[in-house]
């Protein structure tokens, strides 16, 4: 029987990664990840879960000893955020390349420069493409959740992928919640130990990650790219056989609202809660409002997508991240992109909102669903994207 | 490797990029580098293995016999079991 | 001890018959793309007849990587592993706590099996040397071997940290103003020595017992050990493809590079150069690297090399 707690975001998450019996974790500590580090690293020298703690030097290496225990066919595990995130890059398209099957939790935070420690989504964004299986969640539940979800999925023989767990930096992981946490026999019976495609072990010796020339380098890519596309299929069945056994239901876009809704607000993260406040007023109000928020950022859901704006008039698109000089932040550029092939489809405004920390309130959603509804009727969008709250003078 | 399609489709890669057959590389023969082959004196040889110790390759290998002798499929012809060759038994010949 | 002889050429003395009492079986297959007269994939050859079956390799980036395992090929027999350039060490560490663990869980049979990582120069003294001085400060029980061929060989020759002073790289070449690298270089062995670790060594392929020993000697000791083994390139020196083992000779006749271990703090020599050592000329003149030098910079080069080699006598003296 699940337990209901009230406890800190990050500390439920590192309860959570025990309860999944992680082999290995090797973290380095980065602001707002670290409690998550900490407690988990508590609950190994408390004995309570059997596993190695690896103090790494740098976030490269916490991504590089996980993929090493993961190949030696261990469950392992990391958490960062950040500069710690840029700082794995390069390993991170290996990780997906060579399939093996890691988890991590991300405390997403602004990137430098300059410097800030607070939320946004510059971070992930940034390992858009680097071939990982991406989930957000919006309250420490669904972090509860998703990491737990996420070794599933990753392990699954039809999978064998690296997932990264989104949750937003103090906003989720520094806030103390009431959420249900499953126990132990539970998640026994749902997560079934890890059963390696390969393991680096003399019986039967393998070599993993060979050198690839041109005359393979593109079938490699194309295998990964469809190993990633048809991980969605398993995800969607995970989440269903979760919503059995927790009666939590997961979706790849959930809607609040959202069915006969003529101006949709799509948003990622924990500004769905925020913006359910929003969307609760303008109804109150009469508009015909809805929301959308996304929880699988990779792969993409396309199909999820295009059934879920249906009918919708106006989809205003909310990023926590810019993509610098390009055509929007980077969820309004994909959504615009999915979109564009639709015979019909609603007008797209895109807003960046929350930058390095800032506040999003209810106003601010609401202020921004009837500029699009304004700008919608006047058929005059002011500019592809708009930085939202940004001082001028 | 053996028997295997090659080019492999993109349904044919092994996932990670993984190969399941240790060794597999002697597949592919590095002899057809050679310009130079070593040849074997008998006569000198005193079966010291100093040849073998030495191949970058590992294709040199003792026979029944005692003597020692090259792989050609693999040898590249570098010359350094020649040059090492305590009684200089071994000698570097044009590949003809 | 085994001395080298006076000549230079040869090593009269070496234990003549003991390479027929070696590990016969190949655990780095023959159809390896590494270049003719190869110092360093010899030297992984050697290394991998001393470590045997149980033994899981974790490489770098670099030549050995590429020769290695053309995808659908591999060289390697021990179960292998490569993920990029700078992590050897901590990939090496993943797999130690990985396997420490399932071994503990009675997941994987109650068996030892040593992990051993491997880097060029580059990947071990340059981008690789945070992740390597992590893993050695840590405790895992991995061996690293560093086979140093003195410069960026895979990319073309460019100039490491390794790379000797006066040589001529295609990052440091020799001009008209510029007698090639401008620096000494640095010293591997004892930054690894200064993590506190049991066993550091330097090796040669061209003294192959020694090496192989050596290998042994770290895979039963249960914790970081470290060997930087010298690795002559053929082409980055531009050597005759016969000379590898003769270069490694006589760096160790001149004492370039001499051979020792240090065994919890306890220097020792294990090859004993000649009593008299061989000018260093005698080992730069036959490289092209080295070609351009002047009687002065040799001379500065004879200077450093007594000095260095003086240290080192004297830390053993004192161990």
């Amino acid at each position: 029987m699940s337990k209901r707690i009230g406890m800190e975001v990050s500390i439920a998450a590192a309860e959570a990664v025990a309860l999944c019996r992680i082999d290995v974790a090797a973290v380095y500590p980065i602001t707002p990840s670290t409690h998550i580090a900490e407690h988990l690293s508590s609950i190994v020298s408390d004995g309570k879960l059997d596993a190695e703690f690896i103090t790494v030097e740098s976030e490269h290496s916490a991504m590089s000893g996980i993929m090493g225990a993961s190949a030696a066919g261990a469950r392992a595990f990391t958490a960062t955020g950040s500069q710690g995130v840029m700082y794995m890059h390069e390993m991170l398209p290996v990780a997906s390349a060579m399939r093996l099957p890691v988890v991590m939790a991300i405390g997403n935070r602004a990137v430098s420069g300059p410097l800030n420690i607070l939320n946004d989504h510059g971070d992930i964004m940034m390992e858009r493409d680097t071939g990982w299986i991406s989930l957000f969640a919006q309250n420490g539940q669904e972090v509860i959740d998703m990491i737990i979800q996420a070794f599933r999925i990753a392990e699954h023989k039809d999978v064998m992928l690296p997932v990264n767990v989104n949750i937003d930096g103090f906003i989720l992981t520094h806030m103390v919640e009431a959420m249900d946490m499953p126990d132990q026999d539970e998640i026994d019976r749902f997560l079934p130990p890890f059963v390696p495609y390969a393991t680096l072990h003399p019986d039967r010796p393998v070599s993993m990650g060979t050198f690839a020339g041109n005359d393979i380098y593109t079938e490699i890519s194309k295998s990964k790219d469809a190993a990633l596309i048809n991980a969605k299929k398993t995800i969607l069945q995970i989440w269903k056989e979760w919503e059995k056994l927790f009666g939590r239901k997961y979706e790849p876009i959930e809607s609040y609202r959202a069915d006969d809704a003529e101006i949709l607000l799509l948003t990622m993260g924990s500004m769905g809660e925020t913006a359910e406040m929003a969307i609760d007023a303008l109804r109150a109000k009469g508009m015909s409002v809805g929301l959308l928020k996304f929880k699988l950022w990779r792969p993409f859901p396309f199909d999820e997508l295009k059934k879920a704006v249906k009918g919708a008039k106006i989809l205003t698109v909310i990023d926590r991240a810019i993509s610098y000089g390009g055509p929007g932040g980077p969820l309004g550029i994909e959504v615009r992109s999915a979109l564009y092939d639709e015979s019909s489809r609603p007008a797209i405004f895109n807003y960046i909102i929350g930058l390095g920390g800032r506040d999003v309130t209810p106003e601010d959603f609401m202020t921004i669903l009837k500029s699009s509804a304004s700008q919608a009727k006047k058929k005059a969008m002011k500019e592809r994207y708009v930085i939202y709250g940004v001082r001028e003078s | 490797m053996v028997n295997r399609k090659w080019p492999e489709t993109w349904q044919e890669v092994n996932p990670g990029c993984m190969v399941f057959e240790p060794g597999s590389a002697s597949e592919y023969h590095t002899g057809t580098w050679r310009s130079q082959k070593p040849v074997w004196n008998n006569e000198k040889c005193i079966k010291c293995g100093i040849c073998y110790i030495f191949c970058p390759e590992g294709c040199i290998h003792e026979g029944a016999d005692g003597y020692f002798s090259a792989d050609m499929d693999y040898c590249k012809g570098c010359g350094i079991c020649a040059h090492e060759c305590w009684p200089a038994a071994i000698s570097m010949v044009e590949e003809g | 001890m085994k001395k080298a002889n006076e000549q230079g050429h040869l090593v009269t003395d070496f234990d003549l018959y003991a390479p027929k009492l070696v590990e016969k079986e190949e655990y780095f297959s023959s159809g390896h793309r590494a270049c003719q007269g190869c110092g360093e994939a010899l030297a992984v050859r050697l290394m991998t007849k001393a470590l045997g079956r149980d033994a899981v390799i974790a490489c770098a980036t670099g030549c050995m990587e590429i020769i290695s395992s053309n995808y659908p090929f591999t060289a390697w027999k021990n179960p292998w592993i490569h993920v990029a350039f700078p992590n050897a060490a901590s990939v090496g560490a993943g797999v130690e706590a990985g396997l420490k663990t399932l071994r503990r869980k009675g997941r994987i049979a109650d068996r030892r099996i040593k992990v051993v990582s491997m880097g060029g120069d580059g990947g071990t003294a340059d981008i690789g040397i945070q992740a390597l001085s992590g893993a050695m400060e840590r405790g895992h029980d991995m061996l690293y071997v560093c086979f140093d061929n003195e410069a960026y060989m895979n990319t073309g020759i460019q100039r490491s940290s390794q790379t000797p002073f006066g040589s001529s790289t295609t990052t440091a070449p020799a001009g008209k103003v510029s007698s090639g690298n401008k620096r000494w270089k640095k010293n591997m062995p004892e930054i690894m020595a200064a993590h506190g670790i049991p066993y550091v060594a330097t090796a040669s392929h061209s003294y192959p017992l020694d090496f192989m020993a050596k290998v042994k000697k770290a895979v039963g000791i249960e914790g970081p050990c470290y060997i930087h083994c010298y690795s002559a390139c053929t082409t980055g020196w531009r050597i005759p493809s016969d000379s590898a083992i003769k270069v490694g000779r006589l760096a160790l006749e001149t004492g370039v590079f001499p051979l020792y271990e240090i065994e919890n703090g306890a220097y020792r020599m294990t090859v004993e150069p000649p009593k008299k050592r061989r000018p260093v000329n005698d080992y730069l003149k036959l490289q092209g690297r080295f070609r351009h030098l002047t009687p002065d910079q040799i001379d500065i080069i004879q200077e450093r090399v007594d000095e260095e080699f003086e240290k080192l006598l004297k830390k053993i003296k004192h161990s």
